[in-house]
C-alpha cells in the first residue's frame, strides 16, 4: 500500500447537530445487505433526510448549500452502536474527509482511523460556534490541522485534538496499520505460543 | 502482582509497543459473519496476503438469514448472495463454518460461548458490536470493524489502545420477576449511554456472582449500550462447569490445568480499579425503554418524564425522543399498546430466556391484535427447546415458533416492523428505524416483559401478571 500522510484538511463544513447519533442512523441495516462498501453514499442518512423532509425542515446531508462538504462537524457520542464500518465508509463515501465533534465513540473513531477519516475532538462551545458560523456562511473555508491540533475559519481557530497514536498514525502515514502488523509477524507467533491455550493446555 | 483481569488479559496478549506508541495485541479467537467480512476478504485479496490463522478464526451466518424457510438457493437474493461469499471465502482461506446444515449455526455471539469456543482469559474480536457478550466468560472481547477484520485475518492481531476498568458491584438480591435485563438497563439509565467510553465494565458483586452463564451474558452484551466497548465477569465455579464437557473446550486432565489458569486471570482482591459504582440490586424494578437511545428507559410502574424533568444537556434528546416515539411527557409506560412482540436476539434467545417466556404465556393466549415471534439464538437452542416442549408452549399461545439468526432486532432479513408500529423486545438497540421500519418503535424490556406484554397486548408488569410460583 502507498503510504498517504494526512496532515491537514481544507474544505468548507456540514453541521450536523444532535447528540448520540447512532450507526443505525448513518446506514440503516437494510443498506449493509450487500458484500461490498459501493453505493454506501448515497443512502447516508437516508431516513433522516426522508423524515426532515416530510417535516418541511431540510436535512443538511440533502442540502444543496453543502453539497460539496469535506468537513461534517458533529455533537456528542457520534456514530454509537453497532460497529459498522459501512457507517464511516458512507460518510467518506459521500466525500468527506474529516469529523470534528465534541465526542466519539470508541468504535466508529477506530474504524474512521483505520480507513483514513480523521475524527477530532473538541470543547462542546467551540463547536456549536463553528456550526453557527457554517450556518451563517456555507462557503465559510475551514482548515483541520493535524499536526497543530487546530480547525481554522474566517477570522477564529479552536483546539480539536485527537489520541496521540492516531494523530501519529495520521502523520506518519501508518493509518492503514496492517502491514505495520505484519512486519514482525514471529512476534505474533511468539506471544500465541507462551499462552496455554493457544499451546494446547 | 495485584492486576484485574483486564490487565492481566492484555498483558499476556501484548505482542509489541507500536510506533505510534499503541499496543500490538494479538487476538486469541477471531469470530466472522457474513455481513462484515465479505469486504474485508476482499481488500486481503488486492494485497495478495492470506488468511493467516484460519485455525483461531470461526464463521457462522446470522444476520441475514431467513427464519421461516432456510432452503437454499434462499428467495432473498441477495441474503443468498452474502451466505455465498461467505462460503466461498471460507472454503478459500480454510475458516471453519457453522453454517444452516451443521446443527450448529446461530447467533455469532450465541454459538461461540455454546460450543465452548469462548474461554476466559482469551481476546475475543468480531466484527459485531455486541462481541462485549464474550465477556461473561471473563474474556476481554470487543467489537471491530471492517478494516480491523482485515487486519485479524491477515495478522491475528490489532493495534489497540488499552482501556481504563471500571468496576460495577451489583449487591444484593433480585426480587422475583426481575431479570439481569432490567440491572443492565438500570445500569445504562445510570452512567449514561456514552459513560463507558473509554472503559471496560467490570461486574461483579453477590448478584452477578449468583448468575448463570446465560445471565452473565445478557449483561455483557449490553456493555456497548452503556458505551463500553468490553464488558467482563470474573471466570468462577459458574463458567467452569459451565465450559466442562462443551465441544471445543478441553477435556481430561487438560480441563483442570485449564481451569487452574483460567481461575488465575480473575481480578486479584486488592486490584486497582479506574472508577467503583455500586448497584442495589433491592431497588431493581422491571424495565422498558421509551426513547430511541438504551439509557431511555423507566421502572414499568413510572412515568415518561418530560423534557423540564431532566438536566439541560438532555432536554433535547427527550423531546426528540418524546417526538419520533409519539409519547406525550408524564405518561405511564404501563399501557403502552403493542403491535408486535419478539423475543431473540444476542442479549435474550438463550435456552433460560425462552423458558421464562414460555412460563408466562403457558395457557393463555397472544392479544389479538399482536404479531408475535420467537426466534431461538441457535439451532441448538432451538432443539433443546423443542425437546422441552417449548415450541408447543409457544405456538399454542399463538407465537411463531423460527429457525435461529439475528432476525428483527435488526431486520436485515424478511422480519420487520411495518410503519410506525410498536414492538416489544427483548433485543438490546431502540434506535430510530432499528427493527427495519424507519419510522417503527421498539420498547426494549426482558423476555418475561415481553410474553406479558404480547398476551396483554400491552405493556403490563410481569410481577402482577404470573410467578404464582
Amino acid at each position: 500500500m502507498p503510504i498517504e500522510r494526512i496532515t491537514r484538511i481544507e474544505g468548507t463544513g456540514l453541521p450536523l447537530r444532535g447528540n448520540n447519533i447512532d450507526t443505525d442512523r448513518i446506514i440503516p441495516a437494510r443498506f449493509l445487505r450487500s458484500v461490498t462498501f459501493e453505493g454506501l453514499e448515497n443512502h447516508l442518512f437516508e431516513d433522516d433526510v426522508a423524515q426532515a423532509t416530510e417535516r418541511g425542515t431540510p436535512h443538511p446531508i440533502a442540502d444543496d448549500k453543502y453539497r460539496t462538504a469535506s468537513i461534517l462537524v458533529v455533537n456528542g457520542n457520534f456514530g454509537c452502536g453497532s460497529s459498522r464500518e459501512h457507517a464511516p465508509q458512507a460518510i467518506r463515501r459521500k466525500g468527506f474527509r474529516a469529523v470534528v465533534g465534541e465526542s466519539f465513540s470508541e468504535i466508529f473513531f477506530g474504524n474512521s482511523v483505520a480507513m483514513g477519516m480523521p475524527c477530532l475532538t473538541a470543547a462542546p462551545a467551540d463547536i456549536q460556534r463553528l456550526q453557527g458560523a457554517i450556518d451563517a456562511e456555507p462557503s465559510l473555508p475551514i482548515v483541520v490541522d493535524l499536526e497543530a491540533q487546530r480547525v481554522r475559519c474566517g477570522g477564529w481557530e479552536m483546539a480539536a485534538s485527537l489520541p496521540a497514536a492516531a494523530r501519529e498514525s495520521f502523520l506518519d502515514g501508518s493509518w492503514d496499520g496492517t502491514a505495520l502488523l505484519l512486519d514482525r509477524f514471529e512476534e505474533v507467533e511468539r506471544t500465541a505460543s507462551r499462552l496455554p491455550y493457544v499451546a494446547g493446555w | 502482582m495485584r492486576g484485574t483481569l483486564f490487565q492481566k488479559v492484555w498483558d499476556a496478549h501484548t505482542v509489541r509497543k507500536l510506533p505510534n506508541g499503541q499496543t500490538q495485541l494479538f487476538i486469541g479467537l477471531h469470530l466472522i459473519h457474513e455481513v462484515t467480512s465479505p469486504q474485508a476478504f476482499d481488500m486481503l485479496r488486492a494485497r495478495g496476503l492470506p488468511v493467516r490463522c484460519p485455525q483461531r478464526t470461526v464463521a457462522t451466518v446470522d444476520h441475514i438469514v431467513p427464519t421461516r424457510d432456510q432452503r437454499r438457493p434462499f428467495s432473498d437474493l441477495m441474503a443468498e448472495d452474502m451466505l455465498a461469499a461467505l462460503e466461498r471465502n471460507c472454503r478459500e482461506s480454510g475458516v471453519p463454518l457453522f453454517d444452516l446444515q451443521s446443527g450448529a449455526q446461530g447467533i455469532v455471539h450465541v454459538i461461540g460461548p455454546e460450543l465452548g469456543l469462548t474461554q476466559p482469559g482469551m481476546t475475543i474480536a468480531c466484527g459485531d458490536s455486541h462481541t462485549s457478550t464474550h465477556g461473561a466468560f471473563g474474556a476481554v472481547a470487543f467489537g471491530i470493524g471492517t478494516s480491523q477484520v482485515r487486519d485479524v485475518l491477515a495478522s491475528q492481531s490489532l493495534a489497540m489502545d488499552p482501556l481504563k476498568v471500571r468496576r460495577i458491584s451489583v449487591s444484593g438480591a433480585l426480587a422475583p420477576g426481575v431479570y439481569a435485563k432490567d440491572v443492565i438497563l438500570e445500569i445504562i439509565r445510570r452512567l449514561g449511554v456514552n459513560g463507558g467510553v473509554g472503559y471496560a465494565y467490570e461486574y461483579a458483586g453477590d448478584a452477578i456472582s449468583r448468575m448463570s452463564m446465560d445471565e452473565r451474558m445478557t449483561i455483557c452484551n449490553m456493555s456497548i449500550e452503556g458505551g463500553a466497548r468490553a464488558g467482563y465477569v470474573n471466570p468462577d465455579d459458574v463458567t467452569i462447569d459451565y465450559l466442562r464437557g462443551r465441544r471445543f473446550a478441553p477435556s481430561g486432565e487438560a480441563f483442570d490445568r485449564a481451569a487452574a489458569w483460567w481461575r488465575s486471570m480473575a481480578s486479584d482482591p486488592g486490584a486497582a480499579y479506574d472508577d467503583d459504582v455500586r448497584i442495589d440490586a433491592a431497588l431493581i424494578r422491571p424495565r422498558v425503554t421509551w426513547g430511541i437511545n438504551p439509557e431511555q428507559s423507566v421502572f414499568v410502574d413510572e412515568r415518561l418524564p418530560a423534557p423540564g424533568d431532566v438536566p439541560v444537556e438532555s432536554r433535547a434528546s427527550v423531546a426528540e425522543a418524546l417526538d419520533f416515539m409519539g409519547f406525550g411527557a408524564g405518561q405511564p409506560i404501563k399501557g403502552t399498546r403493542i403491535d408486535v412482540a419478539f423475543v431473540g436476539s444476542c442479549t435474550n434467545a438463550r435456552l433460560s430466556d425462552l423458558r421464562e417466556a414460555a412460563r408466562v404465556v403457558r395457557g393463555q393466549h397472544v392479544a389479538r391484535h399482536v404479531r408475535a415471534l420467537v426466534v431461538p439464538g441457535s439451532q441448538a437452542i432451538r432443539a433443546a427447546a423443542e425437546r422441552e416442549g417449548l415450541d408447543r408452549v409457544f405456538t399454542e399461545a399463538g407465537f411463531e415458533w423460527r429457525g435461529a439468526g439475528c432476525s428483527m432486532c435488526l431486520a436485515m432479513n424478511q422480519d420487520r416492523l411495518e410503519g410506525r408500529q410498536i414492538c416489544a423486545s427483548s433485543s438490546n438497540r431502540n434506535f430510530k428505524g432499528r427493527q427495519g421500519s424507519p419510522a417503527g418503535r421498539t420498547l426494549l424490556m426482558s423476555p418475561a416483559m415481553v410474553a406479558a406484554a404480547a398476551v396483554a397486548g400491552e405493556i403490563v408488569d410481569v410481577r402482577d401478571f404470573s410467578h404464582a410460583d
